[in-house]
């Protein structure tokens, strides 16, 4: 049963058969791309700063740079409304429980930007500090990279965007829970 | 007062006061445990002197001994001091509190209790600030152990 792929065509069949696919196909991808594009131009941030970097990601909300351009309309102060944590800032070991259960309350889908050196990797703290997560991505699974100390909010931005792109490409069919197989690298 | 006066003052109080200047705009006072406590409340109480804020406490591991740096100011006569105690006791570093002298000082000492270990007698709650309860070792220590957590370089 299912769908044939292959079926016989009959000898008086007048037109040209072009070979399609899966026809579901059509519909699931078309409602992809409308739920792509409207995930990814609606992604509201938590209000998530831990040091220096939330400086910079404020400096990126505000009217000169303007995340909100890109769709990043609001930030918000609870887990519940938002789609993105950026992780602006360093992620010490009391902060990291903390930080999993607001990634754990967030309703899905949800994306995770790690903005900055000690984001990434620990950056300035990584060596002889008892206290410094080597990476936020011990904690909970990563999206987009943003390299820089801080970086600047075009950086921000460009990570944003990229985050985006990221989005776009996603399918309904092979959507996976993003903390399924995630690996903290103990 | 300036340095030299104060130096000339503090000087005819306790004999054995080591005094620096070390390149910086504060004269240096380095005083030996025993006597901590009473250079402190003179510090406070005389009139000339009259150090009436504490606004800096901090803990200090030299490699070889464990100390603290007290900053004081006065609020009348607007000049600066550093007193520094130490000692070479790794196991049980103890100093007296000046916490009945300066109130504020209460929660500095008790961060330092935390991350270097050192006790202060008399102190009226001497127990960690910022780490667990149940925290092995104090990590500000340069001799501070933790092979989980740290990557030494």
């Amino acid at each position: 049963m299912g769908v044939n792929n292959t079926p016989e065509i009959p000898a008086d069949f007048p037109g040209k058969v072009i070979p399609a696919g899966n026809g579901a196909n059509v519909i699931v991808t078309s409602l992809d791309q409308i739920i792509n594009w409207g995930r990814s131009n609606s992604l509201w941030s938590l209000y998530f700063g831990t040091s220096c970097c939330a400086i910079e990601m404020m400096q990126t909300g505000a009217a000169r740079h303007d995340y909100s351009r890109f769709g990043f309309e609001v930030a918000r102060p609870s887990p519940r409304q938002a789609d993105l944590i950026i992780i602006a800032g360093t992620i010490v070991n009391k902060m990291a429980p903390v930080l999993r259960r607001l990634y754990d309350q967030m309703a899905e889908p949800k994306y995770v930007i790690a903005m900055g050196a000690c984001a990434i990797s620990g950056g300035p703290f990584y060596y002889n500090s008892y206290s410094v997560v080597k990476g936020a991505d011990h904690v909970i699974p990563v999206d987009v990279y943003v390299p820089g100390c801080p970086p600047r909010p075009e950086a921000l931005l460009e990570g944003m965007l990229m985050l985006q792109a990221k989005i776009r490409t996603e399918s309904m069919k092979n959507k996976v829970f993003p903390i399924d197989g995630f690996d903290e690298g103990l | 007062m300036t340095n030299e006066a104060l130096q000339n003052l503090i000087s005819t109080w306790i004999p054995e006061l080591e005094f620096t200047e070390e390149k910086s705009q504060f004269l240096n006072i380095t005083v030996q445990p025993e006597q901590l406590h009473q250079l402190m409340t003179q510090l406070k109480s005389n009139s000339e002197t009259n150090f009436d804020y504490l606004f800096c406490l901090t803990g200090v591991d030299w490699g070889a001994a464990l100390g603290v740096v007290y900053h004081l100011e006065s609020t009348t006569h607007r000049h600066q001091l550093v007193v520094k105690v130490k000692t070479e006791d790794r196991e049980n570093p103890t100093f007296d509190t000046v916490c009945d002298i300066w109130y504020t000082a209460e929660f500095h000492e008790r961060e330092v209790f935390d991350f270097f270990g050192v006790k202060f007698t008399n102190h009226p709650n001497l127990k960690r600030l910022f780490l667990t309860e149940e925290w092995d070792g104090y990590p500000l220590r340069k001799d501070y152990v933790d092979e989980i957590n740290m990557v030494i370089k």
